[in-house]
């Protein structure tokens, strides 16, 4: 049982609620640091797309676990980033610059296509952006001039203040280069969310009446969230580039588009924790699906079955058990664990139980 | 008459989506949340009729295991209501949308267990056989496709606007709270929209399936039967046929007068135009919330 007593006003304004709080982030930051020196290089290499898919969650965790618009295109913003990023290096441009730039033109990209976007609800906007998913693989082979086409492009090792980093011959450089930046966004979006503008975000989640009557510029923060929110996804998708090697336009299909949503579902919609804790779940299955697989062979004494899809299959399973069981996904049901201790033993059952709502249709006649 | 010709096999094609949208329209006119596994239960349809009829399988005769495997779906259709759907009762439309997704992914994960991952033609008594008109030249199946289509389209929207069950339906979704104080069972409502689009789903399936090759990854089709049902309005059964048509048409006509990369491009282009400059779809029932 632990309290936190509210001792001064910046507890409430500054980004961590106490001292304990603060250092239990400075140990997890040491631990990440020190990976490199803890774990081979083939565990540092799964752990470097765990950041990066962090990454790309917490891009969309803005626009759709903050701001509440569902986007089943962001892959499009992935490719879109990978893209800028590469064919920006190609042209001369030394990636310390490219790759800002990259985020920066997907950001502008994503405001432009937030225009049409702000007109579209709910299931609209889902069906138009998965429809933006899906064009994005013919575009690429339409424009191959730039793109390559369906033979795609190669990644070039990077300079880093200096250093050449490269994914396979460094691993462990390229490691620091994606934890640095996730360091960085992370750090952004955890001021954006006390911010008024972040502020706004979850006003328009809520409730777009009330944000309105509230004075809150509904187009504005749309636009403003999908731009933040594509710019994060277009860094993450410049480090899936480079990450990958190679790539071409079924690198970013709609399916990663569809797993990106389905993973921040997992980790929590609406929490900074949810991108990683998601990102941690799609990035170990599987491994661990693998290893299980092993181990059930192993036990009946039979040869190894391969079973095609089965990743796609347990990973929708997983979703449904948790849209049915948990809808606040694994960072909901940590913060009932962690309330359950704290609050010993006064806490009940009913305490996270939402209001029910029953459904009032838009289409009126 | 080569117009005439792609002009009939893109209504045929066209007249499936319109089936799958129809599946679409039929839950969200009923329960105001969009099944993206739509497409995966038209798989699925096709695929348990392949597993009765088929000579490798079970070899029932056709025109027994076509009601028995309508049946099935309609069944599965009732028990997702029940176990699955009815849990999220309340609970937003994006999770819905996200749940259904997910299903989709495990139903293509289990059809690919049970049937594999080999493409398969459902043996049916029409293959093989034309109609010919002069010139022209149909397959029975096209002609077989397109007439079922309008007899289903007609019956579900005649049952929706005269019977006492299809206008409980519309209340049940318009205002969920309203129709529990009108005496509509809400969630047995709820339960049979869900069989009849397992129904639906399975028509599309044993046509689609009759006309061409079905694999565990056609559900992925769906989404091109969204297109016809945004286009078409999304509440709106005639709208959810008219979408599916016009996709049907426009495909073989851009690959054949444009260049042959664009038939997979022309649906959702004409898809993002319609949510852009009409947001709500062609036969529109939205109107402007105001504060």
């Amino acid at each position: 049982m632990r309290i936190v007593f509210k001792t001064d006003y910046m507890q409430d304004i500054r980004s961590w609620k106490d001292t304990y709080q603060l250092m239990l982030y400075l140990i997890l930051l040491a631990v990440v640091i020190a990976a490199p020196v803890l774990i081979d290089d083939f565990y540092l290499g799964e752990l470097t797309n765990v950041l990066i898919w962090a990454l790309a969650g917490m891009g969309l965790m803005v626009l759709t676990g903050h701001t509440g618009q569902a986007s089943l295109g962001h892959a499009a913003f992935l490719a879109f980033g990978c893209y800028a990023n590469i064919i920006l290096m190609e042209q001369g441009v030394p990636f310390m610059v490219a790759f800002p730039v990259a985020g920066l033109l997907t950001g502008l990209v994503g405001v432009i296509i937030a225009i049409p976007a702000l007109r579209l609800h709910g299931i609209y906007l889902a069906i138009a952006t998965l429809a933006m998913s899906i064009l994005t693989d013919d575009i690429i082979v339409l424009t191959e001039p730039w793109t390559g086409g369906v033979s795609g492009k190669y990644a070039p090792p990077v300079n880093v203040f200096g250093f050449d980093i490269d994914r396979w011959g460094t691993p462990k450089e390229f490691y620091y280069l994606v934890l640095g930046v996730v360091v960085i966004v992370t750090l952004g979006y955890i001021n954006l969310m006390r911010a008024p503008l972040g502020r706004s975000f979850i006003a328009v989640r809520d409730s777009e009446v009330s944000a309105q009557a509230m004075g809150v510029d509904i187009a504005r923060t749309k636009a403003m969230s999908f731009g933040l929110s594509c710019a994060v996804t277009g860094l993450a998708g410049a480090l899936m580039g480079l990450f990958a090697g190679a790539f071409n336009n079924e690198t970013f299909s709609v399916i990663i588009s569809i797993e990106l949503l389905m993973m921040i579902v997992i980790g929590g919609l609406g929490s900074i924790h949810g991108a990683f804790l998601g990102a941690i779940v799609i990035g170990f299955l599987p491994q661990f699906l693998s290893i299980s697989k092993e181990w059930v062979s192993a036990l009946f004494g039979g040869a190894d079955v391969a079973i095609p899809g089965m990743e796609f299959g347990v990973f929708g399973l997983i979703l449904i058990l948790f849209i049915l069981f948990e809808p606040m996904g694994i960072y909901g049901r940590w913060l009932k664990i962690r309330t359950f201790f704290e609050l010993f033993p006064f806490y009940r059952k009913d305490m996270f139980k939402r209001q029910k709502s029953y459904l009032k249709t838009e289409r009126l006649r | 008459m080569d117009i005439l010709q792609l002009l009939i096999s893109g209504l045929a094609n066209g007249c499936v989506y319109g089936l799958i949208a129809l599946g679409f329209v039929l839950i969200y006119k009923a329960t105001e949340a969009v099944n993206f596994a739509q497409g995966d239960f038209m798989m699925l349809g096709a695929f348990i009729t392949i597993g009765f009829t088929n000579a490798n399988y079970m070899g029932v005769p056709f025109w027994l295991a076509v009601p028995i495997s309508i049946g099935i779906m309609a069944l599965l259709g009732y028990l997702l209501d029940r176990f699955v759907i009815r849990l999220m009762f309340g609970q937003s439309q994006t999770a819905v949308v996200i749940l259904t997704i997910a299903l989709g992914f495990v139903i293509r994960f289990v059809a690919g267990m049970i049937w594999g991952h080999e493409p398969q033609t459902l043996e049916n008594p029409l293959a093989g056989k034309e109609l010919r008109m002069g010139e022209l030249v149909l397959g029975m199946e096209d002609v077989a496709v397109i007439v079922v289509t309008i007899l289903l389209t007609w019956g579900l929207y005649e049952f929706f606007n005269r019977t006492k069950m299809g206008l409980a339906m519309q209340g049940a979704s318009q205002n969920q709270l309203a129709a529990y104080y009108m005496g509509v069972p809400v969630k047995r409502v709820q339960g049979f929209i869900w069989a009849l689009a397992g129904a639906v789903a399975c028509i599309a399936g044993i046509l689609f399936a009759a006309k061409g090759a079905v694999d565990p990854g056609t559900g992925l089709m769906g989404i091109k039967a969204f297109a016809a049902a945004v286009i078409g309005g999304f509440g709106s059964l005639p709208g959810a046929l008219a979408g599916g048509l016009i996709v049907g048409v426009i495909e073989p006509f851009a690959s054949r007068y444009i260049a042959a990369g664009y038939s997979q491009v022309a649906p959702y282009a004409l898809l993002l135009a319609v949510l852009i400059f009409r947001p709500h779809g062609l036969f529109s029932q939205v109107r402007v919330k105001k504060v």
